[in-house]
C-alpha cells in the first residue's frame, strides 16, 4: 500500500506523518500543486498551518490542486486520513461534516489525551474481527492545537451518531477544547474519510511513550478496504 | 470596479471565546456595562461583478455552518 502525504506551505507534521505511513507501507510526499495521485492508494492530510491558517484554518488549502485530486480519489473509496489541520482542511472541503472552532479557553492545547474509538456500526467495509476488538480500547495520543473545538449543529450531530460517523471521542476529562459531545474525530458516511484533532503520527514509537497511533492508521486503511503492509 | 465590504460574524448561539475574552478584560480597564461582545472579521474588496459576491462568501470568505455574512456595497 502506498500512502501520499500532502505538503502545503505551512504544513509542519508531514515528516512525522511520512514516517508513520512508511511503517505501514510505502509513503511519498505530495506537494500541494501536484494534481496527479496516480499509484497512491491512501492519502494523509497532515497537521500544521497550511497557507498560514489565513482566513480560517484549512479554508485556503481546500482549493489546492492536490486537494481537488484528493476529493476525487476519496469519492472512489480510497482511505483518506486528516490529522489536526488536515482534519480542518477536510471539513472545509466538505469531505467531512462539521467545523473546528477556537478552543473554548482560547489557549493552545498541548497534552497527551485518551481517545475512545467508535466503530461505524457495520457501515464500514469488510473489517477483520481483530480490528473490531481493538476499536473498543482507549488510545493514548498527543494533541496540540488552538482551533480544535469540534462543532456541528444539533440535528447534524444526531444524524452523525445515528449513522456511526463519530470515529473518536475524548475520554472523560480529556475534552479540553470544548468539542460538542466530546467528539475528537469523525468519518464520512462511506467510512473511508476520517479526520481527528489529536496526532496519531506522533505516537508510533515506544520512544515517545505510545504506539497507539498506529491503530488509527490501520483502521483507516481497513475502512477503505486496503490491506495494510508493504506491497509484495 | 465596485467597492464592497463583507462582515463575517460567528452564528448566533455559537460560543465565541474571543468575544468572551474581550468582555472579561474590559472591567479591568474601567469599562463597565459592556455585554455580549462578539468578534468577527471584515473583508474589504473591489469586485468587477458584485453579483457574484454572495457565492464568494459561501465558498470562501465565510463558513456558512458557523458564520453569517453581510455584504455592503459601498
Amino acid at each position: 500500500m502506498i500512502w501520499g502525504v500532502l505538503q502545503f506551505p505551512g504544513s509542519c507534521d508531514e515528516r512525522d506523518a511520512l514516517h508513520a505511513c512508511s511503517l505501514l507501507g510505502e509513503a511519498r510526499m505530495v506537494w500541494h500543486e501536484e494534481r496527479d495521485l496516480d499509484g497512491i492508494d491512501a492519502v494523509l492530510v497532515p497537521g500544521g498551518f497550511s497557507y498560514g491558517d489565513y482566513l480560517r484554518a484549512g479554508a485556503i488549502a481546500r482549493f489546492s490542486p492536490a486537494m481537488e485530486a484528493v476529493a476525487e480519489i476519496a469519492g472512489g473509496g480510497a482511505p483518506v486520513l486528516g490529522i489536526c489541520n488536515g482534519f480542518q482542511v477536510l471539513c472545509e472541503a466538505g469531505l467531512l461534516p462539521g467545523a473546528l472552532l477556537r478552543n473554548v479557553e482560547l489557549r493552545f492545547i498541548c497534552r497527551q489525551v485518551d481517545l475512545i474509538p467508535e466503530s461505524s456500526g457495520g457501515l464500514r467495509g469488510p473489517e477483520t474481527p481483530q480490528a473490531t476488538t481493538r476499536s473498543t480500547e482507549t488510545l493514548s495520543i498527543p494533541a496540540k492545537h488552538g482551533e480544535g473545538r469540534y462543532y456541528a449543529p444539533e440535528g447534524m450531530l444526531d444524524e452523525l451518531e445515528a449513522k456511526g460517523q463519530v470515529a473518536y471521542r475524548y475520554a472523560s476529562g480529556h475534552n479540553s477544547n470544548g468539542s460538542v459531545r466530546d467528539i475528537a474525530g469523525v468519518r464520512n458516511e462511506a467510512g473511508n474519510v476520517v479526520g481527528l484533532m489529536p496526532h496519531p503520527e506522533h505516537a508510533v514509537d515506544p520512544l515517545t511513550g505510545s504506539t497507539d497511533g498506529l491503530r488509527v492508521f490501520e483502521e483507516v486503511a481497513a475502512a477503505g478496504g486496503v490491506s495494510v503492509g508493504a506491497p509484495a | 470596479m465596485a467597492k464592497a465590504r463583507v462582515l463575517i460574524r460567528p452564528k448566533e448561539g455559537i460560543l465565541d471565546p474571543q468575544g468572551k475574552a474581550v468582555e472579561r478584560a474590559l472591567p479591568a480597564l474601567g469599562f463597565e456595562g459592556i455585554e455580549h461582545v462578539r468578534v468577527g472579521r471584515m473583508v474589504e474588496l473591489e469586485a468587477a461583478d458584485p453579483e457574484r459576491l454572495a457565492e464568494l462568501c459561501e465558498k470562501l470568505l465565510a463558513n456558512p455552518l458557523i458564520e453569517d455574512y453581510e455584504i455592503q456595497t459601498l
